[in-house]
C-alpha cells in the first residue's frame, strides 16, 4: 500500500477507520455539543484508538461546537493540526479530505472528523433576518427567494425546462432514499414508506419542488476516525482507503445562487469531478454504490452529470428503471440519505460509505467494493471516492 | 418586507434604482459587465468601475412560486413568482426580481399561471427603490 512519501499524493494513503453516531430524530434532548462528544467517542471506540491519541480535527464552518470545547471534554491529546471547511454541506467531504492529507503528509496521526446539529430542534437559518450576507442577500431575499429551496428550486426549473427532466424523475430520488430508510432502523423516516401518490399531492414548498423534495430537519451527531493506510491495518475493523479526494469551487461560481455564470447548470461537481477522477484508478463505471447529497432531489440529477455517471442532461432519464435502487445501475443513499435517514449536512453519507465497503450496510450492496461521497451540489463541493 | 442590506460595492445599484435607473457595474478599463458588483474585474482586474444604464429588457430564465413556511410578510401574499430576468443588453446576468401587474403592484398581482420561461419582461419602478418586472405585450 503506497504511503507517504510514495510519490503517490493522497491515493488510498489515509483510511477511515471509525465511524460513530448518535441516535437521529426530529427533537433530541441533549444538546449538540454532548452529542458531539457522543458522536466522536463511538467513532474512537468502533476504531479502537484513546481518545488520547487524536491529534488532529477536522469539521464545518458552521459547526458550533469549537475544537478547544471538544477536545477538554472527551481528551484528545496535543492537537497539531485542525481545520474547518465552509459551505454548510458542502464541506462535508472535505472534513476527511482535510485529514488524510494532514496525515499523508506527516501533520498528524489520529485525526477526527464530525458534524453535531440540532436542525431538527432548532431554528430554520433562513428565518434570522438580522444576520443576512449583503453578497447575495440584497440581490435576492427583498424579492421573496428566502430559503436553500427557492434557491434550488429555480435551477430546477431551468433544468427541467432545458432537458424534459420530469417530477417523475424527482420522484425516483425520493422513492430510492425512502425505500432505503426503510430498512434502516436508525433512519428518521424507518417506518414511513412513500408511494407516488403521496409524493404528487404533497404540497408545494417552493414550485417546482414538493415538500418530498426536500431533505428532514434532524437533531444528530456523526463523527469518523481517519488514519494513515499503515496504521489502519493495526486498528479494529476493516480499513475502508480514501483513494481520491477533491473539493471543487469552479471559476465565477456564485454559491447556492449560481446564477450570474455562462451556464448555472453546471456546478462545483463538474469541477471536483475532474480532480477526483484525474487522480483515481478508477472510473465512474467502477462505482458500485454512491452516496450523493441530498438536501433537495434536484441535486442528484445535477450530481450525476457532474460526477460523469451520464451526459449532460441525462440525470433525470438516469434514475429511470430502478437504477438508483438496489440491483440498479447506481444504488443510492443506502442509508435513506439527507432526504430520508437524518439531515446532518451529509454526514450521515460518509459513514453510510463506510458501512457499505465494510458489508455492514442495512441495505448492503452485494461485494460492494468502491463507493463515491459528495458533498452538497449548488455551493462549493467536495467529493470522496472510498475503496476497501 | 426585506429590505435590501447593502455593502460597498452594491451600494450603487439600489441608489440608481431609487432614481429608477436600472444599472449594471461595468469595468471601466475593459468594459466587461460584472454582477453581483465587486471591487475588480475578473477579466483584466482593473479596480476602476463604471455603471451602465441598460434598457430593462429581459427574458424570464427561470422562475419559482414559493409556499409557507416563509416569513410572515411574504407567507401574507404566497404563492407568488420570484423570476430570474436574463438581461438583454448583458446575457449571463440574470436579476432577481418578480412580474407584478404595474410598478407597485404586489408580489402576487399577476396569476401564477402567466409565468414562463422565454417570457419577455420590462423592468418597472415604483419609488420604493427595489425593480419589479411587467409582462411586455406578447
Amino acid at each position: 500500500m503506497p504511503g507517504p512519501g510514495s510519490g503517490q499524493g493522497l491515493k488510498d494513503a489515509t483510511a477511515i477507520v471509525g465511524i460513530g453516531q448518535t441516535a437521529f430524530a426530529k427533537h433530541l434532548d441533549e444538546d449538540e455539543r454532548t452529542l458531539a462528544c457522543r458522536a466522536v467517542l463511538a467513532a474512537l471506540d468502533d476504531a479502537g484508538i484513546d481518545p488520547g491519541e487524536v491529534d488532529a480535527l477536522a469539521s464545518y464552518t458552521m459547526e458550533e461546537t469549537d475544537e478547544v470545547e471538544l477536545a477538554k471534554a472527551v481528551g484528545l491529546g496535543d492537537l497539531t493540526f485542525f481545520s474547518k471547511v465552509g459551505y454548510g454541506g458542502g464541506g462535508s467531504c472535505a472534513t476527511v479530505a482535510h485529514l488524510a492529507a494532514a496525515v499523508a503528509t506527516g501533520q498528524a496521526t489520529v485525526g477526527v472528523a464530525w458534524r453535531s446539529r440540532k436542525r431538527g430542534s432548532g431554528p430554520r437559518p433562513w428565518t434570522n433576518t438580522a444576520v443576512q450576507l449583503a453578497t447575495p442577500g440584497q440581490w435576492t431575499r427583498p424579492f421573496g427567494l428566502l430559503r436553500p429551496a427557492d434557491e434550488i428550486a429555480m435551477l430546477a426549473r431551468r433544468y427541467m425546462h432545458e432537458y424534459g427532466a420530469t417530477r417523475d424523475h424527482l420522484f425516483n430520488v425520493a422513492l430510492a432514499c425512502r425505500n432505503r430508510a426503510n430498512q434502516n432502523p436508525a433512519a428518521v423516516m424507518y417506518d414511513r414508506p412513500l408511494t407516488r401518490e403521496m409524493y404528487m399531492t404533497s404540497r408545494w414548498i417552493s414550485e417546482p419542488l414538493c415538500l418530498f423534495d426536500n431533505c428532514l430537519e434532524t437533531d444528530g451527531a456523526l463523527a469518523c476516525v481517519v488514519v494513515s493506510a499503515e496504521r489502519a491495518r493495526d486498528c479494529r475493523g476493516a480499513p475502508v482507503y480514501v483513494h481520491a479526494a477533491a473539493q471543487g469551487l469552479p471559476a465565477q461560481h456564485h454559491g447556492m445562487v449560481n446564477y450570474w455564470t455562462d451556464d448555472p447548470l453546471t456546478g462545483p461537481a463538474w469541477t471536483a469531478a475532474r480532480h477526483l477522477w484525474k487522480h483515481a484508478d478508477l472510473t465512474p463505471e467502477d462505482v458500485d454504490v454512491a452516496q450523493i447529497y441530498d438536501a433537495f432531489t434536484a441535486l442528484i440529477p445535477l450530481s450525476l452529470e457532474g460526477y460523469g455517471f451520464c451526459g449532460r442532461g441525462e440525470g433525470g432519464a438516469f434514475t429511470e428503471q430502478g437504477a438508483l435502487e438496489i440491483g440498479g445501475r447506481l444504488p443510492l443513499n443506502t442509508g435513506g440519505g439527507g432526504l430520508s435517514e437524518a439531515y446532518v449536512h451529509g454526514f450521515n453519507l460518509i459513514n453510510e460509505g463506510v458501512k457499505q465497503l465494510r458489508g455492514t450496510s442495512t441495505a448492503q450492496v452485494p461485494g460492494a467494493a468502491t463507493c463515491l461521497v459528495t458533498a452538497g451540489e449548488g455551493v462549493p463541493t467536495s467529493a470522496l471516492l472510498l475503496r476497501n | 418586507m426585506l429590505e435590501p442590506v447593502t455593502d460597498t460595492d452594491g451600494a450603487p445599484f439600489w441608489a440608481y434604482a431609487a432614481r429608477g435607473e436600472l444599472r449594471v457595474q461595468a469595468c471601466a478599463g475593459c468594459g466587461t459587465l460584472r454582477f453581483p458588483p465587486r471591487p475588480c474585474c475578473p477579466r483584466c482586474r482593473s479596480f476602476d468601475t463604471e455603471w451602465r444604464l441598460v434598457s430593462g429588457r429581459g427574458r424570464l430564465w427561470s422562475y419559482v412560486v414559493p409556499h409557507p413556511p416563509l416569513l410572515a410578510d411574504y407567507a401574507a401574499v404566497a404563492p407568488y413568482n420570484v423570476v430570474l430576468v436574463e438581461l438583454e443588453d448583458a446575457p449571463g446576468i440574470r436579476l432577481v426580481g418578480n412580474v407584478v401587474t404595474r410598478a407597485g403592484a404586489p408580489l402576487d398581482s399577476v396569476p401564477p399561471g402567466r409565468v414562463r420561461i422565454g417570457a419577455r419582461v420590462q423592468a418597472v419602478f415604483d419609488g420604493s427603490g427595489l425593480p419589479a418586472w411587467v409582462l411586455e405585450r406578447s
